[in-house]
């Protein structure tokens, strides 16, 4: 599903450079469960933002489902992004002035879904998270974890092939992490591949694969039984 | 992919609209409401200070046509045949004859005591009319603000203008001429080497030039001081029907051939000079202001949309990464943008022509030379709407599109 060949990112700030990732190599397969774990710093959520095209790497390349994104324009990622991909942020990214459904059903009518249709999925996606009864909630009414499952619905309403989380569990409660990561646990059964970029060994322990990072280099990849 | 975008954009303008502050919605429209008035009352206003002027010159003076002496001529050559054809015009409602002459007034004559002293004097034009025929075409009663104005049979009576009285006049340059009288005093009228004591019947005010300094009598009056009996006029004022055009009016007593005899000009073709050029000046400084109203409201609104868009460089982010296109976010500006120009247009056009533009034509703003108004053709007001949501337009795309060019990361991530 994704083949990622000697990854490099490296920032300037004048003359100076710095390495954050140098030079990673690693293949996820289709329906697979990957945390990115590593101490801060280590170059985890750059890794992922490569990985997810939200950044242009330095160097590398990175084929997703057989599709060789290095000469993609802006246009042709965000098209990429809307129709094979989904992301859910640390601090969950809503958009303020849409309600829990007008948020979710975006993505469908970017792809041109029809309104009706994409409401549809979009309650069903929502009903599916516990969220019946706020549906019609703006972000700024519901609680952190209440937001977390409306990125969830968002990332996932369009059914995309790769889901993005980048440690979707930072700024919640304990229970409220346990029903999202209980959440990711039920997409992946379905199918669902997904990366995820997570600090918490519990969480991280949830997964198929643990990557661990340590100063931009895969330094162990852990098969969980 | 291009109905898309727009379908995408209007979606986010209209939830973004929706749940904004309205005070931030009502603050922006206020800026909008304020720049149309700016674009229209004030190049109105300068307009209309002039318009006023002309309209005032057709009204007390002109009528809607006026004849007069060709310019080598003291008088309209074969003047009953000239105001027979005006009085057998079928388009023409009422038309008044008036007989004029050079003269003077003098103040102070009986008073004076000494052959050094000087005696207070003034030049007029003297002008005898019908004073029925005069009220009915230019409603000269509605000029006086002292005593009354003149019947037919009346002997020794002037009606004065105001500008030939001192009570009237705030000039003090030293070759102003006015003289002191007052409605009741007995002034010497002075035309060539006739002089006649007269009885001052009422004063007459007016903005038009040539009332505020013409003296009025009945013209058998005057044509019997000029011992005039050969009815040479020097300016017939008409006032036309209704559904007719003053020009059309104008050819048709041309084609009477009536042109050798006299000057046949609408009212437009006798305006002052100077009225006309300060016309043109007018307009084109009230087009500047509109101009700079029209620069300072774009940048306005390029200021509110940058900071809207850059606070919300975040939000722009995350719309680019969940796979939302560049120009979708582009047009959802572009549909507040236009919300923003076309409701306060809105609201400009209803306090312009609901409002301001009556209150004025009621209540004129009182200029020396004129009771201003204001100015503004439906044509050239939506020609500024048009600018204006244009321009509004641009100020809302151009900060949009800076922010949505930048990298999507950056922008998430709030760099």
């Amino acid at each position: 599903m994704i083949k990622i060949k000697d990854l490099k990112k490296y920032f300037y700030e004048g003359n100076i450079e710095t390495k954050v990732l140098k030079g990673i190599d690693l293949h996820i397969e289709k329906g697979e469960f990957i945390a990115i774990m590593g101490r801060s710093g280590a170059g985890k959520s750059t890794f992922l933002y490569q990985v997810s095209l939200l950044d242009n790497p330095t160097s590398g390349e990175i084929i997703i489902d057989g599709v060789d994104t290095h000469n993609f324009t802006e246009e042709q990622k965000i098209d990429f992004r809307l129709n094979e991909l989904g992301y859910v942020f640390q601090d969950y990214a809503l958009l303020p002035d849409l309600t829990a459904i007008e948020n979710v059903a975006l993505p469908l009518l970017m792809q041109g879904k029809t309104k009706e249709f994409a409401y549809k999925k979009a309650t069903e996606a929502l009903i599916k998270m516990g969220l019946e009864k706020r549906i019609n909630a703006l972000p700024s009414n519901l609680s952190g974890g209440e937001q977390q499952r409306v990125s969830v619905s968002r990332a996932i309403v369009h059914e995309p092939k790769i889901l993005f989380a980048d440690e979707p569990t930072a700024n919640l409660d304990n229970e409220s992490s346990r029903r999202v990561m209980g959440i990711f646990q039920e997409l992946h059964k379905q199918g669902q591949t997904i990366v995820m970029v997570t600090h918490e060994e519990e969480y991280g322990k949830m997964a198929q694969r643990i990557v661990r990072l340590d100063d931009g280099q895969i330094n162990k990849i852990e098969n969980i039984s | 992919m291009f109905i898309q975008d727009l379908k995408i954009g209007w979606y986010l303008a209209t939830r973004q609209l929706r749940r904004t502050s309205p005070w931030t919605t009502i603050l922006i429209i206020f800026v909008m409401v304020l720049t149309f008035l700016n674009l229209t009352v004030i190049s109105g206003i300068l307009v209309g200070l002039i318009e006023g002027s002309v309209q005032q010159n057709k009204d007390k003076y002109t009528g809607d046509i006026i004849i007069s002496n060709l310019d080598q001529k003291s008088y309209i050559e074969n003047s009953p045949y000239v105001v027979s054809v005006v009085k057998n015009n079928s388009n023409i409602k009422y038309s008044s004859v008036r007989y004029i002459a050079g003269g003077s007034v003098e103040a102070n004559y009986k008073t004076k005591t000494s052959d050094k002293d000087k005696i207070e004097s003034a030049g007029a034009f003297v002008t005898g009319v019908n004073p029925d025929d005069e009220q009915n075409v230019t409603g000269i009663y509605s000029s006086l603000v002292e005593g009354s104005f003149l019947t037919e049979g009346d002997y020794d009576q002037i009606v004065i203008g105001s500008d030939l009285l001192k009570k009237y006049t705030v000039t003090e340059s030293p070759g102003f001429e006015a003289i002191n009288a007052e409605v009741g005093s007995r002034v010497r009228l002075k035309i060539g080497d006739v002089s006649r004591e007269v009885v001052v019947k009422g004063i007459l005010k007016s903005k038009v030039n040539e009332i505020g300094r013409r003296i009025f009598l009945p013209e058998n009056q005057l044509r019997s001081i000029l011992s005039r009996d050969d009815y040479g006029v020097n300016e017939i004022a008409i006032k036309i029907k209704d559904g007719v055009t003053a020009e059309e009016v104008r050819d048709s007593l041309v084609a009477s051939g009536i042109r050798d005899f006299a000057k046949v000009q609408t009212f437009e073709e006798a305006l002052p000079k100077f009225l006309d050029q300060i016309k043109t000046t007018f307009a084109i400084l009230g087009n500047i202001i509109s101009l700079i109203g029209l620069v300072v409201a774009s940048i306005t609104v390029f200021i509110v949309i940058f900071i809207n868009a850059i606070t919300r460089k975040k939000f722009i982010g995350i719309l680019k990464a969940i796979g939302i296109r560049g120009r979708a976010i582009e047009w959802s500006y572009i549909f507040q943008s236009f919300f923003y120009a076309i409701v306060g247009s809105i609201i400009g056009l209803v306090v312009l022509y609901g409002i301001a533009q009556p209150f004025v034509a009621a209540n004129p703003i009182n200029f020396p030379f004129s009771d201003g108004i204001i100015v503004a053709p439906i044509n050239e007001t939506f020609l500024k709407v048009l600018l204006l949501i244009f321009a509004t337009i641009l100020a809302g795309y151009i900060p949009a599109r800076m922010i949505v060019r930048k990298n999507t990361l950056d922008s998430v991530l709030g760099r």
